[in-house]
């Protein structure tokens, strides 16, 4: 059975389907990327998992249970034990680095501060950031931000973690520490997660089972490997980056010699 | 002329729906408050940035706004003979009207600003999502602890500005203009009552604290979430803050004061 059951999944922005009846499997203990083109709804798929977000039409079981339809109380119990972690990092600005991550267990818990401590620097040390656990957030690059993010994610031993984005503007080297510390993570404290990205070649080096995301629906599943292999053109253009395809470049309207043939006040 | 209508119909529902929201929020916040009997730190850390922050500011234009007051008040007063009820004068206009007034719009401008932007920050860089996704509510650990704080810093900043007020006027009167020192206090003893004049003007700051600390909360908190719809929210909660302390002060005035 899988940890996350998503059905028939409507949610609409004003007039405009985001998701137009999507269907998706998260299986336990697996990393499962969610990739697709910029704007897709792939963050809003994430908030929508979290209950940040209510669906128009179907719905999201996490566990067995049905996220919207819990009680406020119920909900937040259940997001105790799912770590999010968002593009920007999301830390808190006014606490340095050893807070942040202290921040949920001291929410959570009456743990005493020895303990706390040592449970910080073990995560902190988890992603090679125990000794700059004095700087305060504004004092880290974007890399280490996300690398506390995922500390203070992983803090309440969640069952699961969304990671929104988290390759995006990184070096090569914390793009390659942040590849290696998901599937790490994933794999030493037997989580499950889920990574939103259009990062094709990180996402596909760390991916179990990847989803393809267009125009509000699932386009093709599949592992890394059956995706490579895929014939799909819409499958090709993402996976191979091209240009035009499927996914036109030149946004829907008018053709380009009407456009020119009309008198600048028409247009 | 439909098109007017229409807009003027969807400005309208807008408006009301922005009110629904901001009640519910105020009620969500109210909840909230109980909770920080057992989490006094949060407050004070608050109580610091909101009131003690404040304090220089509301000294510096209390002393100044009252030695306007002396000088002012001696002028017209002299004409009559009557200078020697300067200190009555200015007790009564800095307890009743100018001490609540003019602190409520000082605060708006220095405490309540920065409450919308931060708020509003926080909502922009995900740390207020952050926090609902590890199961803590937003409201109850950022807003209620600041909500409780300028409720807490207004009417104390009111009553530090009326006092230094009366002492600037005391120093321009007495010091500069010769008004009898006795005089100015015992008529000012004499004539400013306890219930009637200063706790109305304590009420009074109460209400200001209020409506200027929910507004700035709910600006920030309801602001779009990039830097020009907090810039917008900031100017809004100044705005609606001076609006609805100057409406709020007619209505208390007329009700505490006016035989309506």
């Amino acid at each position: 059975m899988p940890l996350i059951k998503i059905r028939d999944l409507h949610f609409y922005r004003g007039d405009r389907a985001i998701f137009n009846g999507v269907d998706i499997d998260i299986d336990r203990g697996k990393v499962t990327a969610i990739m697709g083109p910029s704007g897709t709804g792939k963050t809003t798929l994430l908030r929508l998992i979290g209950g940040q977000l209510r669906p128009d039409q179907g719905y999201i079981e996490i566990d067995g249970q049905n996220v919207h339809k819990l009680s406020r109380s119920k909900l937040y119990e259940l997001r105790k034990r799912m770590g999010m972690l968002f593009q920007s990092g999301a830390l808190l600005t006014d606490l340095n680095v050893f807070d942040n991550v202290a921040f949920p267990l001291r929410e959570h818990t009456k743990l005493p501060e020895p303990l706390i401590r040592d449970l910080v620097l073990m995560k902190l040390q988890a992603v090679g950031l125990r000794n700059a656990r004095k700087l305060s957030p504004s004092e880290l690059s974007g890399g280490m931000a996300r690398r506390v993010a995922l500390a203070r994610a992983v803090a309440l031993d969640p069952m699961m973690i969304m990671y929104d984005e988290p390759f995006t503007g990184q070096d090569p080297i914390s793009m390659g520490t942040l590849v290696n510390l998901i599937r790490r993570i994933n794999d030493a404290m037997g989580l499950t997660s889920i990574v939103v990205s259009h990062d094709v070649a990180e996402a596909s080096q760390i991916a179990d089972e990847i989803y393809l995301l267009s125009g509000g629906k699932v386009i093709e599943k599949g592992t890394p490997e059956e995706l490579k292999k895929s014939s799909s053109q819409w499958v090709r253009q993402f996976m191979d980056g091209l240009p035009d395809g499927p996914v036109p470049f030149h946004y829907p309207g008018s053709e380009f010699d009407v456009d020119l043939l009309q008198s600048e006040h028409e247009s | 002329m439909i098109g007017f209508i229409r807009s003027l119909g969807r400005w309208g529902l807008g408006t009301l729906e922005r009110l629904g929201r901001g009640h519910i929020f105020l009620m969500h916040t109210l909840a909230g408050l109980p909770g920080l009997f057992l989490r006094p730190a949060l407050v004070i850390q608050q109580l610091f940035s909101l009131g003690v922050l404040s304090v220089l500011i509301v000294l510096i234009s209390g002393l100044f706004v009252g030695m306007v007051l002396g000088l002012q008040g001696y002028n017209t007063l002299v004409d009559f003979g009557a200078e020697e009820s300067l200190g009555v004068l200015v007790s009564l206009s800095l307890v009743r009207e100018l001490g609540p007034v003019v602190t409520a719009l000082l605060f708006a401008g220095r405490a309540g600003s920065a409450l919308t932007a931060e708020v509003g920050l926080m909502k922009s860089t995900e740390q207020l999502s952050g926090m609902e996704m590890m199961a803590v509510d937003p409201v109850r650990r950022v807003i209620a602890p600041r909500f409780l704080a300028g409720f807490i810093s207004m009417p104390l900043l009111a009553a530090m500005f009326s006092a230094i007020g009366v002492i600037g006027a005391f120093i321009v009167g007495h010091g500069l203009l010769g008004v009898d020192e006795g005089a100015f206090w015992s008529q000012m003893q004499t004539k400013t009552d306890w219930y009637g004049d200063v706790m109305n003007g304590v009420i009074k700051s109460i209400v200001f604290g209020f409506v200027v600390t929910w507004i700035a909360l709910y600006e920030g908190y309801d602001a779009t979430p990039t830097s020009e719809g907090v810039g917008r929210a900031t100017t809004r909660t100044v705005v609606h803050s001076a609006f609805a302390i100057l409406g709020l002060d007619f209505v208390l005035t007329a009700l505490m004061f006016g035989d309506i």
